[in-house]
């Protein structure tokens, strides 16, 4: 169906970028004067690309991933997703959104809160209870579907929210620091699980981290951005394989990545 | 054996008041029986007036054994469709309460939807929804009944919607913070997958709003039971709690006005433990163990 929609988009099928920025702009007015959070930004991602964005708090980067959702209006520039502006790929429900936080509603089972875009989106019935069954079982939580989400620990609560972002089959994943706030072992689990589910759906990933090896871990472009003004510093892309067993942060190969990420954080810092 | 040990400081509280009623009890009538004992140029021992405080027709203050048995001959021992029977007013009181109660929580609703949905309902319904509960109902009560008698409502409407007026406002206060409560993670979600403003409400607001809407209820129905007394006693005292009160005063029955509050009290607490447990069944199936 995705296949379809993106074939039928004239401007999609030319430029092959899911999400095309030039010389993006966003200014936030505050009590204490403008702030910059974005500025001339430029940046193409491609199709089934996972992109991730680091950089220090206040540098741009969940602003970006706002701007892609159209939860922030960008001042000046250009912005397309999937072809078409913010807005109308909203309208298509062409992506699905993972917050720092769950953000799961407590008066809804796991099940439920799966359930809740398809019922906004206007799936039938059986398709609801397919598509959960099949999301839960993707991010293996099969089983607890109806458990309240107090009953599940934090790492399951987020899987369960990445879960019903990917409920409704959107080609596009934009995650905001979703591990965040959960310990090491945890997130090691859920980044090799979220490497599988990236090979499997071919979906295109705009990932949002404080963590350098996450960053490289996950990514096949990072994005390395610096704040005041919020701007994009460096963009590098990985030469790391598609395949990536955990222990690969151990090769040389990871560790230049990794290094080259820490010099351009450095780097942006430098006048600061 | 918990439960035992669990009510014992609430036996030991009530005990007290009890102790202390007869106390004060004794010490407020007293000064009619020595009146009455000066009036017929008699000695009566000390301990023999002392009892009969606790036996007078009108005393100033009741004991509580006077007000137990007038409240039980008044609620079992009497047909219910007798004027002396409680059960017949304190029905009278409640379709009054329970139609209040349901208009204005309707009302609340309402406006606190408006509030929450339409800026210049925002900015504007606030201070007036709060100023109207600042005039003493005392004062607004009688002119209802009046102008709506003029034009032809007398009976439980009038009640009722002084009943209204007094439960409307926890209502609209509770739902607008409770409509106001998803965090903005949430209402970016639902932005996400383009949620219509009234998926937003019912699959968003009104769900979180609920827990509010139970603590509302609980005030709410308390307060629509204090509006149909009110309600009653400027219209002559014909029937009700609120009747039952005035006509005591007017006849210095105060066993009968003091039986009369218990009643209300009582049924008070029965429609605010009424609401909890709706609000605890509501909330539990929802997963939500706790309840308001």
């Amino acid at each position: 169906m995705s296949q379809a929609a993106s074939s039928a988009t004239p401007a999609a099928a030319a430029s092959r970028a899911v999400i095309e920025a030039r010389d993006l702009n966003l200014t936030f007015q505050t009590n204490d004067g403008p702030v910059h959070a974005l500025s001339n930004v430029d940046l193409d991602v491609g199709k089934g690309e996972f992109v991730s964005f680091i950089g220090p708090s206040g540098c741009g980067k969940t602003t970006f991933l706002r701007v892609i959702a159209d939860l922030e209006q960008p001042s000046s520039g250009a912005i397309s997703v999937n072809g078409m502006t913010p807005q109308e790929a909203r309208l298509a429900r062409a992506y699905g959104y993972v917050f720092q936080a769950a953000a799961l509603y407590p008066w809804r089972t796991i099940g439920g809160n799966i359930r809740l875009p398809l019922e906004i989106m206007g799936f039938s019935r059986a398709e609801q209870a397919a598509r959960t069954a099949r999301v839960l079982e993707l991010v293996e939580l099969a089983g607890f579907e109806k458990k309240f989400p107090w009953q599940l620990s934090g790492g399951m609560q987020q899987r369960a929210s990445i879960a019903r972002a990917l409920a409704f089959d959107a080609d596009i994943l934009l995650m905001d620091e979703p591990f965040g706030a959960l310990d090491e072992i945890v997130r090691d689990h859920l980044n090799e699980q979220l490497l599988k589910l990236w090979d499997e759906t071919g979906k295109t990933i705009c990932f949002v981290t404080h963590s350098i090896p996450e960053a490289v871990y996950l990514s096949t472009k990072i994005v390395v951005m610096s704040p005041r003004p919020g701007r994009i510093t460096e963009i590098i892309d990985s030469p790391l394989p598609r395949e990536r067993p955990l222990d690969i942060r151990e090769t040389p190969e990871f560790l230049d990545v990794a290094h080259r990420v820490r010099e351009g954080l450095r780097a942006g810092h430098s006048y600061d | 054996m918990n439960r035992l040990r669990a009510s014992f400081p609430v036996l030991t509280v009530v005990a007290a008041i009890l102790a202390l009623w007869y106390v004060a009890a004794a010490g407020l009538n007293l000064q009619w029986e020595r009146d009455q004992a000066a009036r017929a140029k008699t000695e009566v021992p000390f301990a023999t007036m002392l009892a009969n405080t606790m036996a007078q027709d009108r005393p100033v203050l009741p004991v509580p054994h006077q007000v137990a048995v007038e409240i039980w001959e008044t609620t079992f021992e009497k047909k219910i469709t007798s004027k002396r029977s409680l059960v017949y007013h304190g029905w009278i009181t409640l379709s009054a309460t329970m139609l209040g109660f349901v208009f204005g929580t309707a009302l609340g609703m309402a406006l606190a939807v408006g509030i929450v949905h339409n800026r210049a309902m925002d900015l504007s319904v606030m201070p007036w929804v709060i100023a109207s509960q600042t005039v003493p109902i005392l004062a607004i009560a009688p002119m209802i009944i009046v102008v709506l008698n003029a034009v032809g409502l007398s009976g439980l409407i009038p009640k009722a919607l002084i009943s209204t007026y007094l439960s409307f406002f926890p209502v609209a206060v509770g739902m607008v913070k409770g409509f106001r409560s998803p965090d903005a993670i949430q209402l970016d979600l639902m932005r996400t997958w383009s949620a219509d403003r009234g998926q937003v409400f019912w699959k968003l607001r009104w769900p979180a709003a609920t827990p509010y809407l139970f603590a509302s209820l609980k005030v709410a129905v308390a307060a629509s039971l204090l509006g149909a007394i009110v309600g009653e006693l400027p219209t002559g005292a014909v029937a009700g709690l609120g009747a039952r009160l005035l006509a005591g005063s007017y006849y210095g029955q105060t066993v009968q006005i003091w039986s009369a509050l218990f009643a209300a009290a009582a049924l008070a607490a029965v429609l605010v433990a009424l609401v909890g447990l709706a609000g605890r069944i509501t909330l539990a199936r929802r997963g939500q163990a706790g309840g308001v």
